[in-house]
């Protein structure tokens, strides 16, 4: 690994001011970037190591909704009652992501900001456009079982790794973050971009901003919610198509429905085409199909990801079935 | 360079680790304690797992320098009864994984009792179903995984 300097924020004001140098990373639980640098794709100055930071808390907002930590760790936030009372999907999503080991070395703040795992992203020797801007994308005519088909450019395929963060897009949450020009609040939508002509620019994050905190607004539909994911493994894999969806049914009518996708794009996938179509409509089958359909008609798919769109419809469809048959239980 | 001082099997430990050298490496390389194993180094095979303040983690993905005034077990500092049900279940073959896999068990009971849900089961006593989702994070290329999990089963049970 190449070699850097560490420095263990005493603050967040330093913290903030340290990372705002050219060269310099947050360090949260390191799954992820210590990973990445030991292959050489990231190669920081200098690491400012925030989990000694006082944002290890899940607590109460007015209203019912809950403000989360950034330096939360994945399988504490996954364990958390008052998540698994009200947003199970967030729960469910953060379970089927990575191993216990990791979930438990994981922060919430690292996973939103997690690198995808394209191969040719990780592999030095490849051209990867999000990699080494101008270089060219391996995994247009590659191994792309993986890649992305919604959002995509011809610059970069590549598909958002995380599944927390698609029950967050789900669940409308708000990410705060801290920069050198004070506090702001960045809704979950808005923090991750689609590849474009720069796919090296994958936040709406700038050069010295912390992410201090996730929240979620009260959901009441998200009580009955459900995170599916679908694997080349049964564990321990990332999602080749992952759905979060919530849905409320009154009287064989859709009231409310909330739906996000992973695996399938490059940033974490609300699906509003599907909850448009879907809101006011029958909660049946062929509605789901069609929704899920429609969401899809943009997808660009390539050799080896054209299964996806069958896959990612198939998986709405059961998704949505089994809530809707569990509210009529 | 940093100096840090962390507990190990309970002894007191301390020493300079420039910042990236990990975990593993520190307690590998530094201080002679070789029962973790670098099976793949990037966190995909569960080998290197160790229990910090009793919690499991792999550390081969983890700095030595954020480790600093934490108490890490590793198999050298266990004496469980999940040692001798390998040995009774074949929990083994070559044996390269099974500190790790040791290791990885004692916090995923310690998970299980505090009420961890995982992606099986939300509560409820410990399935052969669960222990399999709950240790996916090790790897046993020798395949003996039914083994691992018959040892587990007994322990918990």
């Amino acid at each position: 690994m190449r070699p850097f300097a560490y420095v263990k924020a005493a603050d967040v004001e330093s913290a903030v001011q340290a990372a705002a140098e050219p060269g310099t990373k947050f360090l949260g639980g390191g799954t992820n970037l210590v990973d990445l640098m030991r292959e050489g794709v990231e190669q920081p100055d200098t690491l400012v190591d925030v989990t000694g930071l006082p944002y290890d808390t899940v607590e109460e907002l007015p209203g019912g909704g809950l403000r989360v930590g950034a330096m939360v760790r994945n399988s504490t936030l996954a364990a958390d009652r008052r998540v698994r009372a009200r947003y199970p999907v967030l729960s469910q999503a953060l379970l089927s992501g990575a191993s216990g080991q990791l979930r438990n070395m994981a922060t919430v703040g690292g996973n939103l900001l997690q690198r995808t795992r394209c191969p040719y992203f990780y592999d030095i020797a490849s051209a990867c456009n999000k990699r080494e801007p101008g270089s060219g994308c391996d995994a247009l005519e590659g191994f792309n079982r993986g890649c992305a088909i919604l959002g995509v450019s011809d610059h970069c395929i590549a598909a958002h790794p995380s599944d927390m963060c698609v029950a967050l897009a789900a669940l409308d949450a708000e990410v705060e973050v801290r920069g050198v020009s004070g506090t702001r609040r960045v809704p979950l939508a808005g923090l991750h971009r689609l590849p474009g002509d720069t796919p090296q620019v994958e936040t709406a994050l700038e050069a010295g901003d912390l992410i201090t905190a996730v929240e979620l607004p009260p959901v009441p539909v998200a009580a009955r919610s459900r995170y599916r994911k679908v694997r080349d493994r049964a564990s321990y894999a990332f999602a080749l198509v992952s759905v979060a969806a919530a849905l409320g049914v009154d009287d064989g009518t859709i009231s409310e429905v909330r739906l996000a996708l992973g695996g399938v794009a490059p940033k974490p996938w609300r699906a509003r085409e599907a909850e448009r179509l879907l809101t006011g409509g029958p909660a049946d089958d062929a509605a789901f199909r069609r929704a899920a359909e429609a969401e899809f008609a943009s997808a660009t798919v390539r050799q080896g990801n054209a299964f996806k769109t069958t896959l990612a419809v198939s998986t709405i469809v059961a998704t949505l079935r089994e809530l809707n048959e569990g509210a009529a239980r | 360079m940093p100096e840090i001082r962390m507990k190990v099997n309970g002894s007191v430990a301390s020493l300079e680790v420039e910042p990236w050298v990990s975990l593993l490496d520190a307690l590998r390389e530094r201080l002679g304690v070789t029962g973790p194993k670098k099976g793949c180094d990037q966190g995909a095979c569960g080998a290197c797992t160790v229990l910090a303040d009793g919690v499991r983690i792999n550390s081969c993905l983890a700095l030595a320098v954020q480790y600093d005034g934490r108490e890490i077990t590793t198999i050298e500092g266990v004496s469980h009864p999940l040692q001798e049900a390998f040995i009774r279940h074949d929990g083994f073959q070559c044996g390269y994984c099974t500190p790790g896999q040791i290791c990885s068990a004692i916090g995923m009971l310690a998970e299980h009792t505090a009420g961890m849900p995982s992606a099986v089961a939300d509560s409820g006593p410990l399935t052969e179903a669960e222990v399999r989702e709950r240790m996916s994070g090790n790897l046993c290329r020798c395949g003996a995984y039914n083994g691992i999990v018959d040892a587990i089963m007994e322990v918990s049970g």
